[in-house]
């Protein structure tokens, strides 16, 4: 496996008028192709923080981010939104779909901005909205649509693009525990079937129990890092 | 991307379709406003205008000068100088003249059967009557054949025809000037008063040289009446003819002229000055609703940028770059702006053609406002766009995403 992300001692400060409160304090990190990673912590811990810088939408202080071998901590915030688009999907816990707009448009966003005809980005939105299991509803708006299938609308939008690595903060936050453990599933499913990288954030231990390594964070720092063996993939109460 | 931009921003539209409407409404009033008061505007130029054409703004007239003799000096027209040879030279050797007619003016007793009226008596030659822009309703205009032959032949002004014949009809009959017979050849066009109230169809035109041989006794000419090619020309052909008259009079330099040469376009100008001032005033006045229209389009936009915060910053999530969202923002201001300008045109439109029919003032509706009107509806979107466009794209992702 190769790979993907390359964290080094990598510092967040942030400045709240003459008072700087450290929020990660020297992140030393590696996420091969193919994981399915589970970042956990407290409020406060510096989680989003971190995936804030990973998803390229905030700056570290200091420290280097290699993504797929090349620097990406200090780009341009144009480049950044390049590689969001490209590289990146996003699975957030309010779902955060364009409201009173079809699934089917929903997941054509991303390809709206990287000049893909219009043809295209129907077929793909359509196959994406397949894969999670939503072809009967694809011009369904979201209020007209569960949590769970909302969620998996935001799913598909972030594998239209074809992204090296998915970044979901809390999916689960929202959904009851029965909706959850399907949404996870997908995760696992797609990680498996279509070897799809997978950061999540949780601070739930059981949804974090699906992935196949669990990082713990505390006061900005890593305080863990486990490997779970292939046969503990599935956990046994599901 | 532009269609898929487009669409999107008539979809955002759609979604607050009265508030859209109202803000689109100060669009449409300012635009309406701009074109239906420049259309206002130029009708009252176009009136003066030709109103002031029918005066002749490119018509000069050429009076002989005073004469002092033993310190007194004459009215104007002292001097007998000036000549019939004169009218030709003009309009032969001025290049920005077009024509010249010699006229000779004397009031008469005119006589018709048993009526009689007191009248101008105007000596002319045939270019008079384009000169002046004079219509001849009835019958002919003096020719060059009556002036060569210094027939007695007349011409009779709507008052006098009213006056002397009535109900009849004037044409071959005869009317005696100075007991003169004179056959009535033609009626002229009525004109109506001067701005000093004088009537002036109460007036019989004849030929110039019958005027100076058989009427008045006299060689020379009392003016020359002349047009210039245009009413801007006029200024050239005033120096061009003092010039030829000064060489045919033999004045000497350092000399004073005998004649003076007058325009009537000061008096233009002046009229057409006060018609451009209203002009400018009416388009100034509806310019402001049209800058206040804009001022409601940024308003809405402000609002809508902080309404849609969140979805800004979900397309930033999903790779929208920020000149993408800038330019939704400002597609959709424009939108909303030339919608606004193409409604603003038929309300504009239309309500000039309201304006003429009931209250019977002349529009003038330029086509060219129309495109400049519509131009700066779609220039007051993108200005008053451009703000809260830019204000969206500067968003920060994760406070966007965050914003609830």
């Amino acid at each position: 496996m190769s790979e993907l992300i390359r964290v080094r001692d990598l510092h967040k400060i942030y400045r709240m008028g003459d008072i700087e409160v450290p929020a990660l304090r020297g992140i030393n990190l590696e996420i091969e192709r193919g994981e399915f990673v589970a970042v956990m912590g407290a409020s406060g811990s510096g989680k989003s923080t971190f995936m804030n810088i990973l998803g390229c939408l905030d700056r570290p202080t200091s420290g280097s981010y290699l993504l797929e071998e090349h620097e990406v901590g200090s780009l341009s915030p144009d480049e950044w939104a390049h590689i969001r688009n490209r590289k990146i999907g996003f699975v957030f816990q309010g779902f955060n779909l364009l409201a009173r707009t079809s699934a089917l448009e929903n997941v054509e966003l991303p390809m709206m901005y990287n000049g893909l005809p219009g043809a295209g980005r129907h077929q793909r939105a359509l196959e994406v909205l397949a894969l999670v299991g939503l072809e009967g509803r694809v011009e369904h708006t979201p209020n007209q649509l569960s949590g769970g299938q909302q969620q998996r609308v935001a799913i598909a939008r972030a594998l239209v693009n074809r992204p090296s690595l998915i970044l979901a903060d809390e999916p689960t936050g929202n959904l009851d525990s029965k909706t959850s453990a399907e949404i996870m599933k997908l995760f696992q499913n797609l990680n498996v079937q279509e070897g799809l990288t997978i950061v999540l954030v949780t601070h739930e231990a059981d949804i974090a129990a699906y992935a196949r390594r669990q990082i713990q964070f505390r006061d900005g720092e890593i305080v863990s890092d486990q490997k779970k063996d292939e046969g503990q993939l599935n956990p046994s109460r599901v | 991307m532009w269609w898929m931009t487009f669409r999107i921003a008539l979809r955002a539209l759609k979604r607050n379709k009265l508030r859209s409407f109202l803000t689109m409404l100060g669009i449409i009033i300012g635009v309406g406003a701009v074109i239906a008061m420049v259309a206002i505007g130029e009708g009252a130029k176009a009136l003066v205008r030709s109103q002031i054409a029918s005066l002749g703004t490119n018509v000069l007239v050429v009076i002989p000068g005073t004469l002092t003799q033993g310190g007194a000096r004459t009215g104007f027209g002292g001097v007998r100088t000036l000549l019939d040879s004169d009218a030709r030279a003009i309009m032969e050797e001025v290049p920005s003249v077009t024509l010249a007619s010699p006229t000779l003016r004397q009031v008469n007793q005119v006589v018709a059967g048993n009526l009689n009226w007191s009248t101008v008596i105007q000596g002319v030659a045939p270019e008079f009557q384009q000169i002046r822009d004079w219509q001849v309703v009835d019958g002919r205009f003096v020719n060059q054949a009556d002036v060569d032959n210094a027939a007695k032949v007349a011409l009779i002004g709507e008052t006098v025809a009213n006056v002397l014949f009535g109900n009849e009809d004037p044409i071959d009959g005869v009317i005696r000037i100075k007991k003169i017979p004179f056959r009535v050849i033609g009626i002229l066009g009525a004109k109506g008063q001067t701005g000093q109230g004088t009537d002036q169809d109460d007036v019989v035109m004849i030929p110039y040289t019958t005027m100076q041989k058989r009427i008045m006794g006299i060689v020379h000419v009392q003016s020359i009446v002349v047009s210039a090619v245009s009413a801007e020309k006029t200024q050239e052909a005033q120096q061009q003819m003092t010039a030829l008259l000064r060489q045919r009079h033999r004045i000497q330099p350092g000399q004073d002229d005998d004649f003076f040469i007058r325009n009537l376009s000061d008096i233009a100008e002046a009229a057409q000055n006060s018609a451009r001032v209203m002009a400018i005033l009416l388009g100034s006045i509806a310019s402001v609703s049209l800058l206040v229209g804009g001022i409601g389009i940024m308003n809405i936009m402000l609002v809508s940028v902080t309404e849609r915060t969140r979805e800004i910053g979900i397309r930033m999530a999903v790779g929208a770059r920020k000149k993408d969202i800038m330019l939704q923002f400002i597609v959709e201001a424009v939108v909303m702006a030339a919608i606004g300008g193409a409604l603003g045109t038929l309300a504009g439109v239309g309500s000039s053609g309201a304006i003429n029919r009931m209250m019977e003032w002349p529009v003038l509706i330029r086509p060219d406002i129309i495109v400049l009107a519509l131009l700066v509806s779609g220039g007051v979107g993108v200005f008053f766009g451009f703000y809260p466009a830019q204000k969206a794209a500067n968003l920060d992702p994760i406070e966007a995403l965050r914003y609830e």
